[in-house]
This record gives structure tokens, sequence and C-alpha cells, in this order.
């Protein structure tokens, strides 16, 4: 049986970026505690030498020519920030660089 | 004008698309007659997240022009139709259920919607469903729930329940959907109406806000199995914008509607999917079901699919994995809700970001994507998202095996009824059962089809039959839905749906 | 944020007590029309958001499909390494939030590269009388996948990252097929190993380069190199058992190192800095480094830490890439000269000793002469021209020659334009020399430079038999010498002559004309 504790939900909260309230957290931490339970089920399945299956259909190598199609205009591109400045997309400062 | 407003509203696409061809009806007629049919009645309802009623109209002038003028035009021109919220439309907004897309129009059309607009099909507005798909009550619809027209304390099904609602109402004949786990048939079963979800790669999937990308699947959703395999054509085919899109020609749905021809088919009951855990009205109407397929000529066989005791699970690590990546670029940079932190002064860019994900997501979003994050997760994802697409192979090799067997394979749609508003709201689990018996088909990518059955004895509510085809054999699902139609209306006395309360006389 | 200065051990130290390990991971662009995975042109400079789409800009609801492009260059790329292709591999996502990463998942390659267990040999140039060297840097794997956006920081000091009050992201990059390379630890170069990295980095420059793939302009950022750095005791005298145990010290990641000399000195900073900590009983943190160019030394930017759990899993939006073995087959037949081979080659055919050979190699000249030569130009004459005032020029800005002739505007032709001046006794050297500092200096084409400043050698014969008369006149003595036969002195008079010309005349013309006006011609 999986474990969760109240940091891990915490911490995987930061790594799908979101600001979790106290109160969600502690909410959250009981229902993936269930819910997780529950999947862990796959578990008990006998999958040995079983190839995983990342795609539904058996299907290969679609690509397209390297041919340029019309790209968005820039006010187009722009529609839907929520700041813009310059022809760009406007951000609050950014911590570091990757 | 009332009595044809009415009418109008209660025929079928197929009934339609014939008064418009023989300009018995123009499409003008046809669509404000749907547009007043929502005035009426989607205060109760709330199918409708955007009504598009002026450049519905448009549209339907512009067919009726065409159509004066000679032009070809496709059997459903004219012919209005409904939009779920998660196909981007130019010019209306797109919202996928979320505040975080609240008024976000896409500079973009999705293929399923250009090809509707190409057909001529005017688009009367964009209609509910769970956020970013995830639900089975439309509860977790950032704008309040749609309610089932059988009864308005209940659910219409989730997460397409705009959709079921829409066309169950009599506010649109036709209707699109995208079913990641049951999201068009099992709101199909609860509203006594018809959705497929095609085979996976069946139907573009570009412009359509991803769930979990390898088990969504648009499809159409309907009042009978003809305008369902009309609505499937219009939106199938290959697509060179989706890599995953099967380049063949769309199966001959249509025709296998019209047909409905059954005779010597096998149809293979799944042991694992019947009996326990379904409530005794579905039941009842499954077995009556049965018995009705046999007399028009088909043999029933059993089948046995033991892994999918594992589908439900394999699904829960995947959907929210695939999903936890996918909603990722709803970030508060390019588009959609920005928040601040409180109590933060000049916040950085990831600060906002959290913030705003925290504002701009529902529980049930947060809920899914923590789980995904976790699943996938260095030291977890061999454990759970790489042991259940293992689980999936298992349950896609259980289909190989029983369609060797059979040629179509029936359950029951959904283990109940719907349920009452609320019900089921704090109970993630319970709310995830509902789509035990629809989950396995988006897993292994096969077809499957909901169509009524009947009203259970107890509630006297609709109940679904699911028809389950091997992968790209999906007119068989249209065969075996057209016979059992048949066979059901002729019992019936006519379609089911003409029980349903009229949602004007209320309080009237 | 504080900045603090590393200490470093002196090179010759470090070397004494430590063998570096490194790892090089080089990033291209690839110089497709057309984006890694949409229609989206990729053309540089272009306005901010104008070369983008639904997907690329990762609207709601786009979807990827691959560049065939993209395929084709990586599988190129990879046979040119010597690697073995996959026969059958997936895109995978690398999920990480970046507001330049339009998706916030970079769709990439994870443990099914297209591309894997190949080698590069480089030749490492011979220093200070050592003999070339030729090194196998073992390749550990070529994957695709997509950069990501650029930003602009406001405020703050020069638009640095640091202290910037909001930034202005441009996605026009965003989605531009990269190419990642990535090397197996490198052991066993020594104290050769910040020459190893830079002849690596130059090598596979000049390959992608004769692949046609790519533009590999460092300074554009189309070829990036991050360096990965570790130092182990010197083989054979660990200081504990502990440390015996231990194969590879901890990493830092010097991430986009983008020029050649850049590389060498990145390796050769961190070798000082690791081995400064180490010896002072410190352990190295692992995590990303700057280099600066302007100080040559690095600095700490982002330590690895457990968020750096990129949740990779296989893109479920793309279907796999499976190469038939027999176009891989056809694509092996279309693969250019090695470098290597091509350099033996045209040493042979331009008949350049070995000398003259590595200078042209370390001036990074040879493309610029092989160019030259295909212009018309003789291969000692252009060799003589390129590594004269531009390589002198280009050393004092810090600039590989080809940059600074990108820089400048001195392209091939104008080299052979030149030389055929001088061939054609339109300029002698001393002029030509001159125009060529006008070319460098912007004024134009060399034909254009000689009009401007009027330089041309006088070709009216009577001119210059005006001028040897008078020079002979003036000076008997000197004359009746070469008439007795004392050639040599000749010398003299043509600088005379010269002088009365204001330099332009044909030295050698004059020569002639005096050695037969005094009956030695």
């Amino acid at each position: 049986m999986a474990e969760l504790t109240r940091d891990d939900v915490a911490h995987l909260a930061g790594l799908a970026r979101i600001d979790l309230s106290e109160a969600e957290l502690d909410r959250m931490v009981g229902e993936l505690g269930v819910i997780l339970t529950s999947v862990a089920q796959v578990q008990q399945a006998d999958t040995d030498g079983i190839e995983p299956m990342s795609h539904p259909m058996p299907i290969t190598n679609v690509t397209r020519p390297d041919e340029v199609r019309p790209s968005l205009t820039a006010d187009e591109a722009l529609s839907g920030a929520p700041e813009s400045e310059l022809q760009r997309f406007s951000v609050p400062r950014i911590l570091d660089e990757d | 004008m009332t009595n044809t407003t009415t009418d109008l509203t209660r025929a079928t696409a197929a009934q339609l698309a014939d008064l418009l061809a023989a300009g018995q009806v123009s499409s003008v007629e046809v669509t404000q007659a749907h547009l007043d049919r929502t005035t009426a009645v989607d205060e109760q309802v709330h199918a409708y997240l955007h009504v598009a009623g002026q450049s519905a109209l448009a549209e339907a002038a512009e067919i009726d022009r065409r159509r004066a003028a000679g032009e070809p035009l496709h059997r459903l021109a004219g012919v209005p139709i409904a939009v779920k919220d998660v196909m981007t439309t130019v010019g209306m907004p797109t919202t996928c259920g979320s505040k975080m897309l609240e008024g976000w129009i896409p500079p973009y059309d999705a293929t399923v919607v250009a090809q509707i607009k190409a057909a001529g099909l005017p688009i009367l507005g964009k209609v509910n469903m769970d956020e970013f798909a995830m639900g089975s009550s439309t509860e977790h619809s950032a704008y309040g729930p749609t309610r089932n027209p059988w009864d308005l304390e209940r659910i219409p099904g989730g997460s397409g329940g705009g959709s079921s609602a829409v066309v169950a109402s009599f506010q649109a004949p036709l209707a699109t959907g995208t079913d990641t786990g049951g999201s068009i048939r099992q709101p199909a079963a609860v509203t006594g109406s018809v959705g497929t979800k095609p085979t996976y790669g069946g139907v573009s999937r570009y412009g359509l806000v991803a769930l979990a990308s390898s088990l969504d699947q648009a499809g159409p959703c309907a009042r009978t199995v003809l305008d369902t395999a009309l609505l499937h054509e219009v939106m199938g085919g290959h697509d060179p914008r989706d890599s995953t899109s099967i380049d063949a020609p769309v199966p001959a749905v249509v025709e296998a509607a019209q047909r409905a021809d059954i005779k010597g088919m096998k149809i293979g009951i799944v042991k694992e999917l019947t009996g326990e855990g379904y409530q005794a009205g579905v039941s009842a109407r499954f077995e009556e079901s049965l018995q009705l397929l046999v007399d028009a000529g088909a043999e029933i066989v059993e089948v046995s699919c033991p892994n999918f005791r594992y589908a439900l699970a394999a699904y829960y690590l995947i959907l929210p994995s695939e999903a936890s990546s996918n909603l990722a670029k709803f970030d508060a940079m390019r588009y959609g809700l920005r928040v601040p932190p409180t109590g933060i002064d000049h916040p950085s860019a990831e600060q906002v970001m959290a913030a705003s994900r925290d504002a701009g997501f529902g529980d049930e979003v947060k809920r899914r994507i923590i789980l995904g994050t976790y699943a996938l997760s260095s030291g977890y994802y061999d454990a759970y998202y790489g042991t259940a697409q293992k689980v999936r192979r298992l349950i896609a090799n259980d289909f190989d095996r029983a369609f060797e067997t059979a040629d179509v394979l029936v359950s029951p749609t959904a283990p109940t009824t719907a349920f009452r508003l609320g019900e089921q709201l704090d109970d993630p689990m319970a709310m995830y059962l509902n789509d035990v018996a629809t989950i396995p088909a988006n897993l292994a990518g096969v077809p499957g089809m909901s169509l009524p059955s009947g009203l259970a004895d107890e509630d006297g509510l609709p109940t679904g039959l699911q028809i389950l085809a091997p992968a790209m054999q999906d007119q068989s699902l249209y065969s075996v839905g057209a016979a059992l139609e048949a066979a059901l209306t002729d019992r019936w006395g006519g379609p089911l749906l003409d029980r349903a309360p009229d949602l004007t006389a209320k309080g009237a | 944020m504080t900045t603090t200065v590393d200490e470093v051990l002196p090179y010759d130290e470090a070397l004494a007590a430590f063998d570096p390990v490194m790892g090089l991971e080089v990033h291209v662009e690839l110089g497709t029309n057309t984006k890694m995975f949409c229609g989206c042109a990729t053309t540089f400079g272009a306005e901010p958001n104008t070369q983008v789409c639904p997907v690329c800009l990762g609207l709601p609801g786009a979807l990827p499909v691959v560049n065939a492009m993209g395929v084709e260059s990586a599988i190129r790329i990879g046979l040119a390494l010597n690697c073995e292709i996959a026969t059958w591999c997936r895109f995978a996502r690398k999920n990480y939030f970046y507001p330049d990463m339009p998706k916030n998942f970079q769709t990439s390659q994870y443990d099914e590269p297209i591309a894997f267990n190949g080698y590069l040999d480089v030749e490492v140039p011979g220093e200070h009388g050592e003999e070339p060297w030729t090194y196998r840097v073992e390749i550990e794997r070529a994957h695709m996948e997509e950069d990501t956006g650029k930003s602009l920081h406001v405020g703050g000091s020069t638009g640095r990252i640091h202290g910037a009050e909001y930034s202005l992201v441009d996605y026009n990059r965003a989605g531009i097929p990269l190419i990642e390379i990535v090397t197996k630890p490198l052991t066993g170069a020594g104290e050769r190993a910040p020459q190893v990295a830079r002849a690596y980095v130059a090598a596979l420059r000049d390959l992608l380069k004769a692949l046609d793939v790519s533009d590999v302009k460092m300074e554009q950022g189309s070829m990036r190199c991050d360096v990965n750095l570790s130092l182990r005791p010197k083989a054979g005298e660990p200081t504990s058992p502990e440390q015996a145990a231990v194969p590879l010290g901890t990493r830092s990641e010097t991430k986009n190192v983008n020029s050649l000399r850049s590389v060498e000195r990145a390796v050769r900073f961190e070798i000082c800095r690791h081995a400064a900590v180490l010896s002072n009983g410190g352990s190295i943190v692992q995590e990303t480094r700057h280099f600066h160019e302007d100080t040559g030394a690095t600095t700490s930017g982002r330590i690895k830490s457990d968020a750096d759990d990129y949740r990779y899993f296989p893109e479920p939006d793309l279907v796999p890439v499976a190469p038939s073995r027999e176009w891989v087959e056809e694509l092996r037949a279309t693969l250019p000269e090695n470098p290597a081979e091509h350099r033996r080659r045209l040493q042979t055919e331009w008949g350049y000793s070995d000398l003259e050979m590595r200078d042209v190699l370390n001036a990074g000249a040879l493309d610029l002469i092989e160019r030259t030569v295909a212009a018309g130009a003789s291969a000692q004459s252009a060799r003589k021209w390129w590594l004269g005032e531009p390589s002198r020029r280009a050393n004092t800005e810090a600039l590989e020659l080809v940059a600074y002739a990108d820089q400048v505007g001195l392209t091939p032709a104008y080299v052979a334009e030149l030389q055929s001046m001088v061939d054609a006794k339109r300029l002698n050297d001393k002029m030509a020399r001159q125009v060529l500092e006008g070319v460098l200096d912007g004024e134009g084409a060399p034909t254009a430079v000689a009009d401007a400043r009027g330089l041309e050698l006088v070709q009216d014969d009577g001119a210059l038999e005006a001028a040897v008369a008078k020079v002979i006149e003036g000076n008997p003595d000197v004359a009746d010498k070469i008439r007795d036969g004392k050639v040599q002195a000749a010398g003299a008079l043509i600088g005379q002559v010269m002088k009365e010309m204001k330099g332009q005349a044909d030295a050698g013309k004059a020569r002639e004309l005096i050695l037969s006006t005094l009956g030695e011609g």
C-alpha cells in the first residue's frame, strides 16, 4: 500500500506548480491516499514479460514534408496574452536561467 | 408557428436533412427553432456555456442561399449542432469548463469544427462539460452543473453532460463529444440518447484540448443511431495535423445504420462487465436487449476479459499522468487566467504560475494533476505508470482474444442510472466507478457506442447498452445499434425520449 | 545575488593531482526550413512572434507532427558519428516549467535516442612542439528535440536575468529542431583535456557543416556546448580507499559555452576550480554553472536538486519513429567525405607542408581557403591572405576567424578578387595589403576600395621609363656598378624608382627596365 505524506503532496504540488493552500493540502492527502490505494491494484496484475503500451494504435513513421506553412500573425499569437509589450509576451521576472 | 417550432426540434437530424433538401423548411427556421427551445429550457438544463445565435443564423442563411442557388451541399448542411466546449472555435470562447480559460477565444478551429463548418452545419454554441473533461457528472464544471432533462435534480453524465443534455432536451439534434474514459457513452446512457466513441485515431484530435492524449477520442452525440452515424461521417477521417490519426477512409457507418443487419452476427457478453455492481433495472433492461438481438438473428456468446478488473486502476494512472503534462501549458504566461499571489511583492513568474494554477483549476483537476505528477515521478514511474501501461497491453490482448469469438461485445454502459447532483461529489472513487464499463475501450483504442435500452423499473430513468467493436470496425456498432434501436422503438411504440418530461410545461 | 570569486589551483598543480573527466553535450539547431513539429519558418532574426502557430505556441488543442527532414538530418548526423541507428524509437516529454517553453514540457527523446554508440576521431593539434594527437571521442547518443523561445529581460541592470523586473518572450525560436549530441565520459586526455574539448567541438562543427545540416554558428547560438567536468585522483595513487572506490567525482555542468576558445577556457577553469575545492578537502556541488567570456571564469548557477524530476514519459501525441534499414543505407550513401580525410586530400592538392597545414587549421581557415581557391585563387595566395591581417585582427578581437570575417564582410570571393588584381598587376603586394585593410575597415569590395583609395599600379610604361632614366642619371656610381655586372646593386635603384612612382609601380617591371637600360637585361 502506498503511503503519501503531507510533505509528499506539498512536494508534488511544487513540481506541478500549484500553490495549494494549507486546507487543500490537508484534504488532498486523504483523498489521494484512497485513490492511490485503489490504483495500486495494477501491481496485482501478472505483467511479467509484457511490453508496456504507450499508443493504442500500432502506427509508426508519421511525418510531414519540410515545407513552410503560414504562421499566425503576431496579433493573433498575442491575442490571448495576459500582458504583452513590444510584440512579445510579457511575463513576470524569471528566477533563473535553466 | 409554435407547433412547427416544437416539431422541428423533435425531428431527427436525418428528418431535418430531408425537409431541408426538399425545400419544406429553411435552415434559418430550423436553427431559430432550436435557439427558441434553448431560450425556453436552458435556464433549467444549463447545457450551454455560450450560445452563438447570431453566427448560427448567419451560417443558416448562407446555407439557405447556397441551396437556393442550386449548389451541391452536404446531406447535413443546414442542420444545427452544438459543440462541446473542449473543441477550439474561432470567434467563440473555448473554456473547457474551467476558470483557467474563461473568455479565451482561440485563433484557430479544431479540425472537427472545421469539418462541421465545411459541411455547413450551423454551430448553435458551446456546451458544458466537467472541467477539462475530468468527471462523470458535469458537476466539476467551473460554470455550474448541467442538469438531466429526465430529472433536473440529477446529473446528465460527464464529462459530456452538456452534449447529452442538449440533444436529450431537444435544444439541438446533434452535438459533438469527446470520450477519454466514457465521456460520450456514459452521458448518453443516463439521458436516453446515443453516443459513439470511434476507434482511436478515427476522428482528428487536432484542436481538442487534450485531457489524456492516448485515450481521448472525439465522437458524435445524437438521439438516434442513424443521426449519430451521419455526424460520425462528418467528424471522421484522416487529418495530417494529428500524427495518431488513422490514414484510412471513415468506416461505412451510415450504410451500416441504414441496413441494421445483424443476422448471423456473434455478440459477446463480457463476463466481467455484468452482474455484481450493476443496478437491478440496468441489468434487467440489458437482458431484455440481448433477447431482442437474438430475435433479430444474432447469436449470443460469453467471453471473458480477466484483466478488465485492473482497467479502472490502470486508467486512473495513465490519465492523470498524461493530463498532468497536458495541463502544464496552463501557466498564465501566454493565455488564460493570471492571478498574482497574495502577500508577495513583485512576484516571480514561478510564483504567478503557481498562484494562477491554484486559482484557475478546480479540485478534481488539481487532484488528478498531483496524482499524475506522482505516478510519473522518478522512483515511482515503474511501479505506477510503467505497470499501468503493461496492464493496458493486457487489456488490449483480452479484447483481441474476445474478438476471436465474437464480432462485437456488449455490456451495460454504466452501472447505474443518473445519480443525484452532489451525491458523489465528495467521493472521487465512487465517481470514478461510473466509468468501469467504458474505460477498457479507451485503453485499447477500440470503438464503442451507447444507446438507450429502456427505463429502470426502480427509478424510471434511462439505462444504456454499450456495444464494443474491434478497432476500425466502427460500422459494426451501427449495425447492432440500429437493429436494437428498431426492435426497442417498436416495443416502446416510439422513441424513448418521447417519455422525457416536457420541460416547457414546468411551472407553466 | 552575490557572486563569489572561486579559488583556483594553478593548472600544473591541478593536473599533478587529478585526472579530468569530461562530458560534452552539444546542441545543434538544424537548418531545416520549418520547425521540428510544425510548419512555421525558422528564419533567424524575424520580427518577434511572427513565426509561431498554435503548435509551437503550445495553444490548447494543438498537436505536433514530426518534420521528416529533422529525422533525416538526425540519422545522417548519427551515421557520420559512426553511431548505430535505432530500428524503433519514441519521442518523450521532459516535463518542467519555464516561461520560454510554451507547453512546459520539451518534446525530446529519453531512453530511446535515434542514434547511439558512436565515435568521432579528433585530431588534437600539437602545441609547444608536441606531436598532433588523434583522440577518439566516444559518442553516447544523438537525439532529436526542440528549442525554446527567447526572453528579453527588462529593468534591473543591462538586460540580465538577475534583478530584471519582468521579461518579454518571443517564441520564434520555440520548436526549432535541435540535435543533442552527448559524449561518453572522456578520460585519459590529461593536461590536454581543454584542447581535446576544443578540437572535438571544432571537428563536430566541421562535420555538421560538411553534412549541410546546420549553419553551426556558435556566435548566433545555432551550436551550443555544455561542458560537464569532474576530477578524479590521479590513477595509481588514491589518497584513501574511499577515494579509490569512487570512479568519478561529482560533476559540474557549465551551460552554453559559445565559442571554441571558450570551450577550451571553460574546461581549463573548471579543472583549476575543482582541484582547488578538492585539495582543500571540500566537495564539488552538483550544479549548473555559467561561463563568462570576459573573465574566463565560471560562476555558480542553479543547484541540481530533486526538482529536476523531469517525469519523462513517451510522447503520446507522436507515433514511434522506425527508420527502415534501406532508408538508413540510402542516407549513408549521401554522407560527405569525412572532414579529416577531406583535410588530408586538400593538403595534398594544395601542396601545403605539415607546418602550413597546421597553421591553417589552428587559424580555423581551412574552409575559407577552400572557398577562396574555389573562387579562383591559388592555394598559397589564399593561405597567405587569410593567415595575415584577418587572422591577426580576429585574434585581437577574440573571435573565430570565420566569425570575424563574417562580421566585417570579408568573403572568400573578395580575397580571390584581391589576388586576381595582384596577378593582373593592377596592385603590388603592398598596395594589395592596403586594399585588404580597406575591406576589413568596411569600405567595400577590393575593386571599390582600390578605386576609392586611388590604388592602382601605373601601367604607363612611359612614366616608368622616365623615372628609371631619372634615377640612373642621379646615381651614376650605382649605374656603373650594374654595368660592371653587379646586378644586385639594382635593388637600391628600384627603391628610388618606386619612390618616384609613389609606390604605384610594379617593382619587377622596374628592375627589368633598369637592367635592360644598363645593358644587363
